[in-house]
């Protein structure tokens, strides 16, 4: 029997502390105007699916709408993300449209990539900070990690957001891209969608961990676990972990526990997933429970419930309308645009004097700053003592430093190669 | 002018483009403290400081990725392979990532990235790799095999000036072995154009990085003989200048091509069929190659020298082509 660590009652919010919430109504509304619009347009698709419509396959987040909508509304404008195949959610909190979204999945030429790319492979450098994903896990946390560390270098003070569900947390640029993350003191939020299957492998048989976010222990960075199917507590906790990245204090590792309530994708049937999980996640959905949120808290009322499902009904007709009726790319485009040959610009958006950062910077030494030789690693020396190994002494020679005083700086010599 | 190595070459258009573009970056295993494995960093991380040498864990998955991420933000990041044999390991971030990303979305990825690559110094199998056809099989990259120190120079600049992701296989046999008087003040030169070496009748010999030299050696023994060969140094690979090509086996009638990279799948195979499509009339003999052998590359001094293609080799195939 598959158990699923996020039935449990009380989630941890790990090391955050619980926040008031500081949304105004008009923002609450706004989450749930995101969530729905997320959830009718995903099953608009599969209508489209279903009349041979869409010409690739088709992902749904049907379930887990709290946590692309949630994660990404913790974001500011100037704040850049990297959403995966099941967070159209967040790509129509940046901005987008569900006409992009349906041209891309009907592979039109008015689509975002103009027929090249489909699903929510398609994104905007320049105004919406989004990069659009490619199909390899993981991938995404390095170039993520890197927009942050420019963002850094520029003086920008953005923050750096991208998802990647428990099966992707498996590969191997999660560990290098989350470890150079750490060590950059990057400001990058990862959010870790645990909906407990990749493709058709449990959850258990990805890790043998509880929590994911435990894998944040071994880069020594923050994380916390949250009720993937809570919008409010996402959103929440997603806002301070955007604080905590953006005040300079390196990465944040959230883990979202959800439930994938589809199969992998609209041709799976997903008869692996037992039908009481199903049933038990069925009951926390997150647009069931945010409606009674919003009920409980008195933040709407049915006649506003009413105009703002209408006004998503609205934009989805009107979108699909006009993604079939978006003529197809022509041919000929396929062999272009392969490198950009001066069709684009590229220039840093420079928020601090350029001064700052050219040379002579006459104060740099080619050495290594050492805070103390020997006392940081003695910790370690316990790990020695089970398995009958003599642990090192290093007492003796570790150098008694004054409080106060500045760190020794000593010269170390890297080691070349491997 | 002064005589500057290859190596001196590289680094000097490093410095030269971090001291003229602020948004230029380093990012590498290594590159900061210590200058990098090969010491073509030395001296960056005194003049630029922390923020622009940027030392990372050996990740070169991250350090790809990274640097695609910085290139989105408008800066334009130079990242260093230790030893280009570990570029495989970041091949996902290479050819998934960065080089399909403009066609598939418009977003350029000014990247450059660099190493130590080829044969001829006891590396063994994995410290000797001439990696440049997986990517030269890959639409959206640029592939660059500089042979002499000008042009490692001017294209390493022209590469961090282009608004694609660049590959730049740095030859460390030629490191240190050769040098030139190069001019003052900044030039560079173009990707994507070959240049004839040394002119002549008799054949065309094809060649680039390292091999390029090989063939001028072999092409000075030709001479006593008699036969005049031309020489070609394609200097990018990733686009191919197929008018220089064309245009001297036009002229020569006859094409050897020289390799150091493995035989089966190497730049002597399309070669050879751009010029049977485009100029198979003007052929007076077989398209011929002297290329490495197709195994892994040997540790042993004997067993390397017997793998690798050598000017001895190149006299044969080319005397053999001329009588043809």
């Amino acid at each position: 029997m598959h158990s699923a660590g996020a039935t449990e009652g009380n989630l941890d919010l790990g090391n955050f502390e619980k926040m008031a919430s500081t949304l105004t109504r008009e923002q609450y509304l706004e989450l749930y105007y995101f969530m729905r619009l997320n959830r009718e347009l995903e099953e608009q698709m599969v209508w489209l699916f279903r009349q041979n419509k869409i010409v690739g396959g088709l992902y749904s987040s049907f379930g887990q709408e709290a946590i692309s909508v949630g994660t990404s509304y913790a974001l500011g404008p100037g704040d850049w993300i990297a959403p995966m195949i099941r967070n159209i959610g967040a790509l129509l909190v940046r901005g987008f449209k569900p006409r992009d979204i349906l041209t891309q999945h009907m592979a039109r030429y008015t689509s975002p990539t103009l027929g090249k790319d489909g699903t929510s492979h398609f994104g905007d450098l320049k105004a919406r900070h989004v990069v659009s994903p490619i199909s390899m896990l993981g991938d995404l946390i390095p170039v993520m990690t890197g927009i942050a560390m420019a963002g850094r270098y520029l003086g920008q003070k953005i923050v750096t957001m991208t998802w990647i569900g428990d099966g992707g947390t498996s590969t191997g640029v999660f560990h290098e891209g989350l470890n150079l993350a750490a060590v950059q003191k990057a400001p990058l939020v990862l959010i870790v969608e645990n909906n407990q299957w990749a493709y058709s492998t449990p959850v258990e048989r990805q890790a043998p961990l509880k929590n994911l976010a435990d894998r944040a222990k071994a880069y020594g960075i923050e994380s916390a676990i949250v009720d993937g199917n809570d919008a409010v507590a996402v959103e929440r906790t997603t806002r301070e972990a955007v604080a905590h990245a953006r005040a300079g204090n390196g990465p944040v590792l959230i883990e979202a526990k959800t439930m994938r309530m589809r199969g992998h994708a609209q041709h799976d049937a997903a008869e692996y997933v037992p039908k009481e999980m199903l049933e038990a996640w069925k009951k926390r959905d997150p647009l069931d429970r945010y409606e009674k949120f919003l009920n409980e808290n008195k933040l709407w009322d049915a006649k506003t419930k009413k105009e703002i499902d209408a006004r998503i009904a609205r934009e989805i007709q009107t979108d699909v309308e006009f993604a079939e009726n978006s003529p197809f790319p022509p041919p000929e485009l396929a062999e272009q645009g392969v490198y950009c040959e001066g069709c684009h610009t590229v220039e840093a958006d420079w928020k601090r004097p350029k001064e700052e950062v050219m040379p002579p910077r006459s104060s740099v030494k080619p050495e290594w700053p050492v805070r103390a030789l020997l006392g940081a690693r003695q910790k370690e020396t316990k790990l020695f003592a089970g398995n009958g190994a003599r642990p090192p002494t290093q007492k003796k020679v570790a150098p008694k430093s004054k409080p106060g005083k500045k760190p020794a700086r000593v010269p170390v010599r890297a080691k070349v190669g491997r | 002018m002064a005589e500057t190595t290859y190596l001196e070459a590289i680094r000097q258009a490093l410095f030269e483009e971090m001291d003229r573009d602020p948004a230029v970056v380093l990012i590498g295993e290594d590159v900061g403290v210590y200058g990098g494995a090969f010491k073509v960093s030395e001296g960056l991380l005194e003049r630029f400081g922390w923020e622009r040498v940027i030392e990372t864990p050996i990740s070169e998955s991250a350090i790809v990725g990274a640097a695609v991420g910085m290139g989105y933000a408008g800066l334009r990041p130079v990242a260093e392979m230790q030893f280009i044999d570990f570029i495989a390991c970041c091949f996902n971030q290479i050819t998934n990532f960065a080089a399909k990303s403009h066609y598939r979305w418009g977003a350029p990825v000014p990247m450059v990235l660099r190493g130590p690559s080829g044969g001829g110094v006891h590396g063994g199998p994995f410290h000797s790799a001439n990696p440049e056809m997986y990517f030269v099989h890959t639409p959206g990259l640029k592939v660059i095999c500089p042979a002499t120190p000008y042009d490692a120079k001017g294209l390493l600049k022209s590469a961090i000036r282009d608004n694609n992701p660049v590959l730049f296989f740095e030859h460390k046999y030629l490191y240190r072995r050769i040098k030139e008087n190069l001019p003052d003040g900044d030039f560079t030169v173009p990707i994507g154009k070959a240049t004839v070496r040394r002119e002549g009748r008799d054949l065309t010999i094809v060649s680039y990085a390292a091999m390029l030299h090989t063939s001028l050696e072999a092409a000075a023994e030709l001479e006593k003989e008699g036969i005049q060969a031309e020489v070609i140094d394609l200097r990018t690979l990733l686009p191919l200048d197929r008018d220089t090509i064309l245009a001297s086996v036009r002229k020569t009638n006859k094409l050897l091509v020289v390799h150091e990279d493995t035989r089966t799948g190497g730049i002597a195979g399309e070669i050879a069929a751009v010029v049977t499509e485009s100029a198979f009339e003007d052929l007076d003999g077989p398209i011929r190659r002297v290329t490495s052998l197709d195994t892994p590359v040997p540790y042993a001094p004997q067993l390397e020298e017997y793998f690798l293609p050598n000017a001895a080799k190149v006299v044969a195939a080319a005397r053999e082509l001329a009588h043809y």
